[in-house]
């Protein structure tokens, strides 16, 4: 069936902020989406509130709205933009469950829109737990025996008919939010209570536990006209038990004979097929280990994570067939984008294998249980390619940039046998290097298995690495066992480490003996048709196929280095700058190659560079295909953290760094150079001090004078960054900073009380350029990432903003910067300015601030490392004019994904991600930004305040204003007593160490809709207030741990208590004030 | 031990020996399944070549006995990237390293499978010669393997004796079905097809009906297709009359896939050509697809390396619809030089356009090129079994 006539104009939901459980893998999808929409001619109208994804450039989507996603904005912008149609199957749950939403209410037809890719009839088939067992019964697809309850006292005795354990799975949740197992009635009461509250229908599944079975997925699609095929399958190498996000994964399966195979692709056929679904699919199955028996977990009617894994691991463009579909078209009427040869109805034949390992946030989170459940806590992925599965795990460990090289990288060589056989039962993050420990001293594979569950086949595999760990430690280096160990990816320096010998000599030995690697073709065949797709992945042994691809005819060759998993400090950001800066360096005709082993990016798309090495980002890797493709120049400045580590390396390799040189990089990360850089600028900073010991620091602490910022150099994301209040916090916070390998000092900062400012600026080596200046609202002390970020920034004087201007101007300067400047500020009360930070390099905030001022910061940076000049690109250099309207950037956290997590805000970031609020006036900005994350007050009208000392006198003004707005107030005693000295009607409860009712029954009633908690000096998790926040995150109710949030807060509640109408603002129209035309 | 890959075109691969020690000649092909490789190894229509794996990791499952396609494994030799050291799952019975001693298969594993089969997709299917001796002279192999042809194929796979299996009493019983060897003098013992796999077939659609499969190459699962449905099967060798065969009087004919140049089997064809004649509903599947159309005064032609695996898009002209196939074939019917009086494509290849199935005029005849009967491969085109029995009720 050709493309459906009718559709013209289509409004794409994106997924909104990145939430774990919800992250790149959409921006991902929805480019390519749209792309593939724009490629029909189709007018694309795109919705996301998250202002760092690439979809929402002016370039992908004809008109562009950073709102906030409820069904309330959509229909805004519906009635403004009258678009024909609406796809929600691109972004998410949030995606589906507006577009559901919609068609619900009737305002869809009213308005003569059509849902296209989906039918609100397949989402409730797919997503209501009723309805789908009823379906799956309906055609003989067998789902665990379940129940779906609304109330904990059914749920209690259908539990007890079935037996424990039990699953919990809400209704409408994404990543599994606040489902797990549970083993017996007063879990099950628990876990059940609180499912129900999250769940948007307020329904719970209770089901028969399956864990212990394979886990495998089908990834489908199925067009109008009924043709299905599966575009890869995956097992999961951890048990069912674990959410698959969660899980290491491999595909295709490997422990199921084609007999297995085929019942559960087949089943997965005729779900898609019942269900009439016009798009992808997800299939999730738990397959009995020992008999055919099998049951259906889940189906997610919509591109998923798995959805992109599973586009990355095969080469076959999920995202933009399922579009295509959408359109009208047939999967025998779609041309194979890789093969140009064949067509998108085939089913992709791998010659490889691919292992994927979820990045879980366990370092930035030190308090949290690293249990690993159904509920989803990872916040990115890695995947590897390889021609064995030893190898690829061996790749995707060392993406992961967790100071992890091979299984015996985490030490648990202080457990006895029996406390092995113990740790063997816990499931978390750290399992397989459990297992390689158990394996080293002598514990049988069978009793692994037989403990974890996990299949015989990966507990084999796991066996051949410690086998080649022995080996190495052992026997001699000969040529054949060093190249066995480079079969399966043991890296250089882990061979160095356990033979005792040099990194350099064991290079040298495989120089001599001509061991590298050579790269091997992704190509959706198996080499069954000719294929030009230049992404790659790397094997040893066998022939090269790098050079294999049409010549595309460019004299220079540019490497851009990307960013690596998705983290809490390094998120989708980085892609978006990464994307744009190899856009830009095509355009200047260069030809592009991306490495990166990201599989939710938008950058690993086998169509953004002219060539994707699908790589680990460590040096070796990267000097292989700098070895292979010998680049003309490399940039590392748009990478984040993981491409500046890279820095050094590079330049040993040869490759020139474009745009800002090593050396002035040190200058400004090392401490001492960057103080003498200051000192030649006249800038002043924050007295400091850089120290190695525990010991030092506390001596550079009483000299400077309590609290002080301590933190390691060289970090993102503030990680491991604390502020000390005294001598023991010192020691505490310098011994989980060296529990990593630490080749850099530690910085010991006086903390500083004033607004922190934030610029990113372009500089040509002599000009600069930049776009706008955001303040944040919250006081230094809170990481900027985690921070309420307002351009243009509305309280600074017109002498900061120029001394800002000014400071930026000399910092670039004196640095030579040719390309992209970060640099944070603090303003304080006498209009005098201290700079905090400079990264000479893109930041997190570049995609706001570019989107927000219509300035594309990256292409501009791009241009300038090749020679251009900023007067010859149009702009005038300097401070550009401001734009007229505000945009505000408002961070979003994952804390209730993450048992246990410290959640207030500190130096060290915690946020995952960002949505944008964009208004013509400054308070209508921010109800938007708080909309859009999520915050939807008032509710009950009821709130509890409880802060530290030091916060009291604020607190009153907070309190006034809650009451304006009718709020009952409850207060610690503390806090009671100073805001009802101060005429504001507190409510005191007792602290949670009081007798009932305490703060915390107020907490679990129910009824409360926001907890102010600013916390207490130190570091504590015993602490109350720690309690109090945990437990309010894990009931739904908003928490704000700093006074000035709270008052942002207010004001835009304070904004809609005037209940004025939202106006959406189409970002493709801003226009850079500054250019000239 | 090493190994050694020789092509004809003079590649040589270096590798380690797997299974059996024993110097073979062969047609090098490859399969691109990623999963059942023990029905590769055990479909008769991969006798007279050696068969690559594109997939890497081969023999993770282990020997799930059930799945064998026939009583052996036909092929001449192996090539793999990896066997696995260790066998998983709960239906093995052993290793696939054992399994290649047991039919004394030689083969070659850790060589670049993918640099072997770019080379058969540029250079179209060719000879070679796997060997363990390190010795070899060029010049002597490269005439040798230049030389080589398959003969015979057909007749070597084919059963020796008629032999029944009946069909399915009730649903439940899918899968546990008992061939009973009925031969031409007497009742011999057949061994038994267990088949304790769950099956998607829906109803006994095809109890009481007598079908007669022709057996030039058959894979197992072809007739436990039709007897999962209710159909009683008597299965002929190669060399049966058409007198013999329409003597049974069955209620539809299926002529099974096989190895080999379809117009090397004359005389199966010259049967072939009386069935045709006869009124008697006929289903082909691969093979049976050639003979019948070469039977029908049609054509054949080799493909340049054929289509082996498990992922082929073939589009129904029927209905439009696009199923993905099983296929293993090196020949394909040349559908223009058929006379469309005569029959007609009912099938084609959605990626390169080649012929996958006929259907024929005035004829209750319809032949494919592809494997509903699955087995390795995607189950997708089961329902032409289905079709096959409506044909034979509608008599």
């Amino acid at each position: 069936m050709p493309r459906n006539k009718d559709i013209h104009k289509v409004l794409v939901i994106g997924s909104g902020p990145i939430v774990i459980g919800q992250a790149a893998e959409f921006d991902y999808a929805g480019t390519q989406a749209c792309r593939s929409l724009k490629e029909e001619g189709v007018e694309v109208c795109l919705v996301n509130s998250n202002p760092a994804t690439i979809m929402t450039d002016k370039e992908i989507a004809d008109q562009v709205y950073i709102e906030p996603l409820t069904a309330q904005m959509l229909e805004e912008i519906i009635i403004k933009e009258k678009p024909d149609s609406v796809l929600p199957t691109l972004g998410g749950q949030a995606g589906l469950n507006l577009g559901m939403e919609l068609a619900e209410s009737g305002f869809l037809e009213k308005h003569g829109v059509k849902l296209i890719g989906t039918t609100a009839e397949t989402i409730r088939k797919a997503e209501d737990r009723l309805e789908f067992k009823e379906t799956m019964e309906k055609i003989g697809e067998p789902v665990a025996p379940s129940l779906v309850v609304k109330d904990v006292e059914t749920g209690a005795d259908f539990a007890k008919k079935i037996g424990y354990p039990v699953v919990l799975r809400p209704a409408y949740t994404l990543g599994g939010s606040g489902g797990g197992i549970a083993y017996n009635e007063a879990e099950l009461r628990e876990i059940l209570a609180n499912g129900l509250r999250l769940s948007r229908v307020g329904e719970v599944l209770v089901e028969r536990c399956i864990s212990g079975w394979k886990e495998i997925e089908y990834e489908v699609m199925r067009d109008s006209n009924g043709n299905c095929i599966t575009v890869c399958n995956m097992e999961n190498l951890d048990p069912v038990g674990v959410h698959t996000g969660d899980s290491i994964v491999v595909a295709p399966s490997q422990t199921i004979s084609d007999k297995e195979y085929q019942m559960l692709r087949s089943a997965a056929l005729n779900i898609i097929d019942e269900l009439k679904i016009t798009g992808g699919c997800n299939v999730q199955f738990a397959l009995h280990p020992n008999s055919f028996e099998y049951c259906v977990i889940e189906v997610n009617p919509r591109v998923s994570r798995s959805s992109a894994l599973a586009s990355k691991a095969t080469g076959y463009p999920i995202a933009k067939v399922a579009a295509k579909i959408a359109l009208g078209f047939t999967l025998d009427e779609i041309k194979n984008a890789i093969t140009k040869k064949t067509y998108a109805g085939f089913e992709p034949a791998l010659d490889y294998c691919v292992v994927k390992i979820p990045r879980l946030p366990f370092d930035k989170f030190i308090t949290a249980k690293r249990t690993l459940t159904t509920q989803m806590k990872a916040t990115g992925e890695v995947m590897a390619i390889g021609d064995n599965f030893e190898g690829a795990l061996m790749k995707a460990i060392r993406s992961l940039e967790q100071h992890v090289e091979y299984l015996g990288s985490y030490d648990f060589t202080d457990l006895s046998r029996s406390q092995l056989l113990k740790r063997l039962e816990v499931v978390d993050d750290q399992r397989i290097y459990v297992i390689a420990e158990a394996m080293r001293k002598g514990i049988d594979q069978e009793t692994i298995h037989q403990i974890t569950a996990i299949d015989r086949w990966f507990i084999d595999k796991l066996a051949i690495l410690v086998d080649m760990e022995n080996r190495l430690k052992d026997d001699d280096l000969t040529p054949a066992l060093l190249r066995e160990a480079k079969r399966i990816e043991f890296p250089d320096s882990v061979i160095a480490e356990l033979t005792g010998k040099k990194v350099e000599k064991i290079r040298e030995l495989r120089r001599e003996h001509d061991i590298k690697p050579s790269f091997k073709m992704v190509d959706t065949c198996a080499a069954e048709f000719k294929a030009t797709t230049p992404y790659f992945y790397s094997v040893y042994g066998g022939e090269d196929e790098s050079g294999e691809v049409e010549a595309t005819g460019k004299d220079k060759k540019v490497l851009v280095l990307g960013s690596g998993p998705i983290r809490i400090g390094q998120g989708i950001e980085f892609d978006f700058c990464s994307v744009h800066a190899t856009w830009a360096f095509a355009k200047a005709g260069y030809e592009t190659i991306i490495i990166n082993n990201n599989p939710e990016t938008v950058s690993t798309d086998f169509d953004i560079a002219d060539k994707l090495y699908f790589e680990p980002l460590t040096e070796e890797d990267v000097e292989a295909i700098v070895n292979t493709e010998k680049p003309d120049g490399a940039v590392v400045q748009f990478g984040g953290q993981t491409a500046i580590k890279l820095t050094e390396a590079l330049m040993k390799m040869g490759v020139p760094i474009l745009g800002t040189s090593a050396e002035n990089v040190d200058r400004a990360e090392d401490r001492e150079l960057f103080d003498e850089v200051l000192a030649k600028t006249g800038i002043h900073r924050a007295a400091g001090q850089t120290v190695f010991t525990a010991e030092e620091a506390v001596k550079a602490a009483d000299e400077l004078g309590y609290p002080v910022l301590v933190r390691p150099s060289y970090v993102l994301g503030g990680q491991g960054m604390r502020i000390a209040f005294n001598d023991d916090e010192i020691r505490e916070f310098i011994g989980i900073i060296n529990r990593y390998t630490q080749d850099h000092p530690i910085l010991v900062d006086k903390y500083m009380m004033g607004k922190e400012v934030e610029v990113d600026a372009v500089c040509d080596g002599e000009d600069i350029l930049i776009p706008g200046i955001m303040e944040h609202i919250e006081r230094a002390g809170i990481h900027s990432g985690d921070s309420i970020s307002v351009y243009p920034a509305p309280t600074l004087s017109d002498k900061v903003k120029e001394t800002i201007a000014d400071y930026t101007r000399r910092l670039a300067r004196e640095l030579n910067v040719l390309g992209m400047i970060n640099i944070q500020f603090i303003a304080m009360p006498d209009d005098s300015v201290y700079c905090i930070e400079v990264n000479p390099r893109s930041s997190r905030t570049v995609p706001y601030i570019s989107k927000v001022t219509g300035i594309p910061i990256v292409d501009l940076a791009t241009r300038v490392i090749l020679g251009e000049k900023i007067k010859d690109l149009g702009y005038e250099p300097g401070l550009q004019p401001a734009a007229d309207y505000y945009a505000i950037k408002m961070p979003v956290f994952s804390f209730e994904k993450v048992y246990g997590a410290e959640i207030s805000l500190g130096p060290e970031m915690k946020s995952t991600g960002e949505c944008l609020g964009i208004a013509e006036d400054y308070d209508e900005a921010l109800y938007k930004a708080f909309l859009g994350a999520g915050v939807r007050l008032p509710k009950h009208k009821q709130v509890i305040i409880t802060v530290k000392d030091s916060d009291k006198k604020e607190a009153i003004e907070i309190g006034k204003r809650f009451e304006a707005l009718g709020y009952r107030i409850y207060a610690t005693r503390s806090t009671a007593k100073v805001l009802q000295d101060s005429g504001v009607h507190a409510l005191k409860v007792n602290k949670v160490s009081q007798e009932s009712p305490t703060v915390m029954d107020l907490i679990l009633g129910h009824k409360i809709d926001l907890v102010i908690d600013t916390p207490t000096e130190g570091y504590d998790k015993h602490r109350d207030g720690f309690l109090i926040r945990r437990v309010a995150i894990e009931t739904g109710i908003n928490v704000i741990t700093a006074l000035d949030t709270a008052s942002a807060l207010l004001t835009s509640m304070e904004k809609d208590a005037q209940q004025s109408t939202l106006v959406p603002i189409d970002i493709a129209k801003v226009k850079s004030r500054g250019k000239a035309d | 031990m090493q190994a050694f890959l020789i092509l004809e075109d003079g590649t040589v691969f270096t590798g380690k020996s797997i299974g059996a020690r024993k110097e073979v000649v062969s047609e090098i092909v490859f399969n691109t399944s990623m999963t059942g490789y023990l029905e590769v190894l055990t479909d008769p229509s991969y006798a007279g070549q050696a068969v690559c794996m594109t997939y890497p990791l081969i023999g993770n499952y282990g020997i799930c006995e059930d799945d064998m396609q026939s009583d052996r494994v036909w092929l001449d030799g192996y090539i793999v990237h990896e066997l696995s050291r260790t066998e998983s799952n709960f239906r093995s019975g052993g290793r696939i390293q054992d399994f290649l001693l047991k039919y004394d298969i030689p083969g070659i594993a850790g060589i670049d499978t993918r640099a072997l089969t770019k080379i058969l997709r540029e250079k179209g299917t060719m000879n070679g010669m796997i060997t363990t001796n390190a010795d070899y002279d060029l010049d002597e192999v490269i005439p040798k393997l230049k030389a080589y042809t398959t003969a015979g194929v057909v007749k070597k796979v084919s059963c020796k004796d008629k032999y029944f299996i009946s069909g399915s009493k009730k649903l439940s019983e899918n899968g546990v079905l008992h061939g009973k060897a009925v031969a031409t003098t007497g009742i011999t013992e057949k061994p038994e097809f267990p088949e304790r796999v769950p099956t998607r077939v829906k109803e006994l659609n095809g109890a009481g009906l007598k079908v007669a499969l022709l057996d030039v190459g058959t894979k197992r699962n072809i007739a436990l297709n039709l007897a999962h449905r209710g159909c009683d099967v008597t299965v002929f060798p190669s060399d049966t009359t058409a007198e013999e065969i329409l003597a049974l009087e069955p209620d539809g004919i299926m002529i099974s896939n096989g190895p080999g140049d379809p117009k090397e089997c004359t005389e199966v064809i010259k049967e072939v050509r009386k069935l045709y004649e006869s009124d008697v509903p006929i289903f082909a599947i691969c093979l049976g697809h050639q003979l019948m159309a070469l039977a029908a005064g049609g054509d054949t032609h080799r493909l340049k390396y054929g289509h082996r695996g498990a992922n082929h898009p073939v589009k129904d002209l029927e209905n439009g619809r696009v199923y993905i196939t099983s296929q293993n074939h090196g020949y394909v019917v040349d559908e223009e030089k058929m006379d469309p009086s005569v029959a007609v494509p009912a099938f084609v290849n959605v990626n390169d356009g080649t012929n996958e199935g006929m259907r024929y005029i005035g004829k209750k005849i319809f032949t494919v090129q592809f494997h509903p009967e699955a087995c390795g491969g995607p189950q997708d085109s089961e329902y032409l079994f289905d079709r096959f029995i409506e044909m034979m009720k509608e008599q």
